[in-house]
């Protein structure tokens, strides 16, 4: 078997290995275009330090911990949270009950076709 | 000698690991002669089983029946009835069984490092080849009610590694929940049974298949087997108790409890394909979209319910939930257009390897993420996102497994979960637009999902509290490369994937006539 033929998918096709000599050759270009730049970097000075609005940040707010991440797609999808998750509540009686509705939902449909 | 082994492995492929499982007490005090007994007895049973699967895929179905002087005889002598406990491995069992063998190889290697400072370790491993025995009997058997009995095999034997780790309650509620809920699945399941024996007097499942007339009591066994078997693949709304148990169970279990999810999902294709997939009888459309509909809501509610999430191995079991909805889309489209050849042809059969190929792809890259959250928790101790950090300094290794796994899972290419869901994107655009956008956006909410733990595990600078903090212990690394090896290579060779094993699995579970005339004879 030919591991490198296409993925047809019926609609259209799929090749890793032209993706990925794609990828190379945009790498390549990008290296290209980056050696062409002005090296301007200096190790330990204020340029590889952390800033957080114009000030210096301190060593403890280095790392964006999870819990601080989307906050805004949070509080945008608000009211779609409030009602799913007190749908988990951890109790196995619901969990049961669950299943008894989606058993009776299916036994409505399959004994009405 | 060789020929006498191939000709039982199915026997074999279930003897090995029931051997292991209970030899292990007598044999795994000392803890040197348990890892190796450990490491050979599973290498033996996935060679086996990948040996099985190539046999099936090589030279069609295998019919092995228990007990018979002629294994492949699959009708009594004299009755024409299939009385003795069977397999029948077609290509999609094969499919199934190449799944496990390479899980369970993957998640013992990581398991001897991640788990062996624990006590116990005897039970620990009689546990895991129960488990895996179940899953491999669940996947091969053409005998319903041996397929119960290795549910209740599987499921048990989880439950109790689910709450390996007795001194946190939670881990006992854990098993807990997950005994509940699979005894309750097991119980729905064995009525079922006993409704279509009650009505056929066969267990056999191609007998069945054959002689089944679509009555209302045989709805009500259709019903009574299929929504157990959604529930313990995970499938919304009864999907509660995923995070809960693969959340507190042990990494490597809760790898493997991932592979024996989709043993349930296999059976419920089984079940809707082989058993009741005649749509010149029943309007088999009408449970297609019934799958479609949990495959959406489970993708969907999953993905939505991952983003917030702290702990680590909650938003994982919450992904995995998610990534399930894409197996029961892509297989759901399939059996919605049974009954229509030209829309089978023109996209069914694709939607359907595009789903199988993801059970293949998600049970390896689920597999591996969940084996790095293990890894990064064996170095640190916790799973709260909010208390890591920095750990790419410290743990490369498990962070280049954990992007591979990552990028996979989010559908980025060149990695498998492209490929797979490239399938089920096209195909399911053509059967309903709005779904595969839907499935599109869930990908990019899983990108999303993906890069806040990634950012919050590895990246920023040292952390002071993991300061110490090594790379993983070479066993846990070697199990972790070896999926992340198998996570870029089904990503960059997708055809001979798809064309070796996919497409022969999809179309052995379409194939009703064929698998009941490899058992009864016949066309």
């Amino acid at each position: 078997m030919d591991v490198t033929t296409t993925l047809e998918t019926g609609y259209g096709a799929w090749s890793p290995l032209v993706w990925l000599a794609a990828f190379a050759v945009t790498m390549v270009i990008a290296l290209l275009i980056r050696s062409t730049g002005e090296s301007r970097y200096k190790k330990d000075s204020n340029q590889t330090k952390p800033f957080i609005s114009g000030n210096e940040a301190p060593q403890d707010a280095y790392h964006i911990r999870a819990g601080n991440l989307y906050w805004g797609y949070l509080e945008a999808l608000k009211g779609y949270y409030q009602k799913l998750v007190p749908l988990h509540t951890g109790i196995m009686t619901d969990y049961v009950l669950w299943m008894f509705g989606v058993v009776a939902i299916m036994l409505l449909i399959g004994l009405s076709i | 000698m060789m020929s006498t082994l191939q000709q039982h492995a199915p026997a074999l492929l279930i003897a090995i690991p029931l051997f292991a499982a209970f030899s292990m007490p007598l044999v795994g005090k000392n803890p040197g002669f348990r890892k190796m007994w450990t490491i050979v007895l599973m290498t033996l049973t996935s060679l086996t089983g990948l040996m099985l699967a190539c046999s099936v895929f090589r030279d069609g179905s295998i019919v092995y029946v228990f007990g018979a002087a002629d294994a492949s005889q699959a009708l009594a002598e004299g009755s024409g009835f299939p009385i003795r406990i069977m397999f029948t491995i077609d290509a999609m069992s094969a499919l199934m069984t190449i799944i496990i063998a390479i899980l369970a190889f993957a998640v013992t290697l990581y398991s001897l490092a991640a788990d062996g400072g624990h006590s116990g370790l005897e039970g620990f491993y009689s546990l895991l080849f129960l488990m895996v025995a179940g899953a491999l009997g669940m996947v091969n058997t053409g005998d319903l009610f041996n397929f119960f009995v290795f549910l209740e095999v599987a499921s048990l034997s989880g439950a109790a590694l689910a709450a390996f780790r007795i001194d946190k309650g939670v881990a006992v509620e854990a098993g807990l929940k997950y005994a509940l809920i699979s005894g309750l699945g097991g119980l729905s399941v064995l009525v079922a049974i006993g409704l279509l024996y009650s009505q056929y007097n066969a267990l056999n499942i191609a007998e069945l298949a054959a002689r089944i007339q679509f009555t209302r009591l045989d709805m009500i066994a259709f019903v009574l087997l299929a929504v157990p078997l959604a529930m313990k693949c995970g499938a919304v709304p009864m999907h509660f108790w995923t995070p809960d148990t693969y959340a507190a169970a042990p990494s490597s279990v809760t790898a493997f409890l991932v592979v024996t999810s989709q043993a349930s999902l296999y059976a419920l294709f089984r079940i809707c394909f082989t058993l009741f997939g005649d749509p010149a009888a029943i309007n088999i459309a009408v449970f297609g979209w019934f799958i479609v509909a949990l495959g959406v809501l489970s993708m969907f509610v999953g993905v939505t319910m991952a983003i917030p999430q702290k702990d680590v191995k909650r938003l994982m079991a919450y992904h995995a939930i998610s990534q399930t909805g894409y197996m029961l889309l892509g297989v759901g489209v399939g059996l919605a257009v049974l009954g229509n050849a030209k829309a089978l042809g023109d996209y069914g059969m694709t939607s359907m390897s595009g789903g199988l190929f993801h059970i293949i792809n998600h049970a390896i890259y689920k597999g591996l993420l969940f084996l790095t959250a293990g890894a990064v928790f064996y170095r640190i101790g916790t799973r709260n996102l909010n208390r890591m950090g920095g750990l790419g300094h410290t743990m490369p290794v498990t962070m280049i497994c954990f992007i591979a796994g990552a990028l996979a899972i989010a559908g980025i290419p060149p990695f498998n979960g492209f490929a797979s869901k490239l399938l089920i994107y096209e195909s399911v655009f053509a059967f309903n637009p709005f779904i595969a956008i839907v499935a599109m956006l869930v990908s990019i909410l899983t990108l999303a999902s993906f890069v806040k733990v990634f950012h919050s595990m590895f990246m920023g600078p040292r952390q002071p509290d993991h300061g110490e903090v090594r790379e993983a212990p070479r066993p846990m690394v070697i199990g972790m490369a070896l999926l992340a090896v198998l996570v870029i290579l089904f990503g960059l060779i997708p055809t001979a994937v798809v064309e070796s094993i996919i497409r022969p699995a999809a179309e052995a579970l379409l194939d009703r006539a064929g698998y009941i005339a490899t058992v009864l004879g016949g066309p």
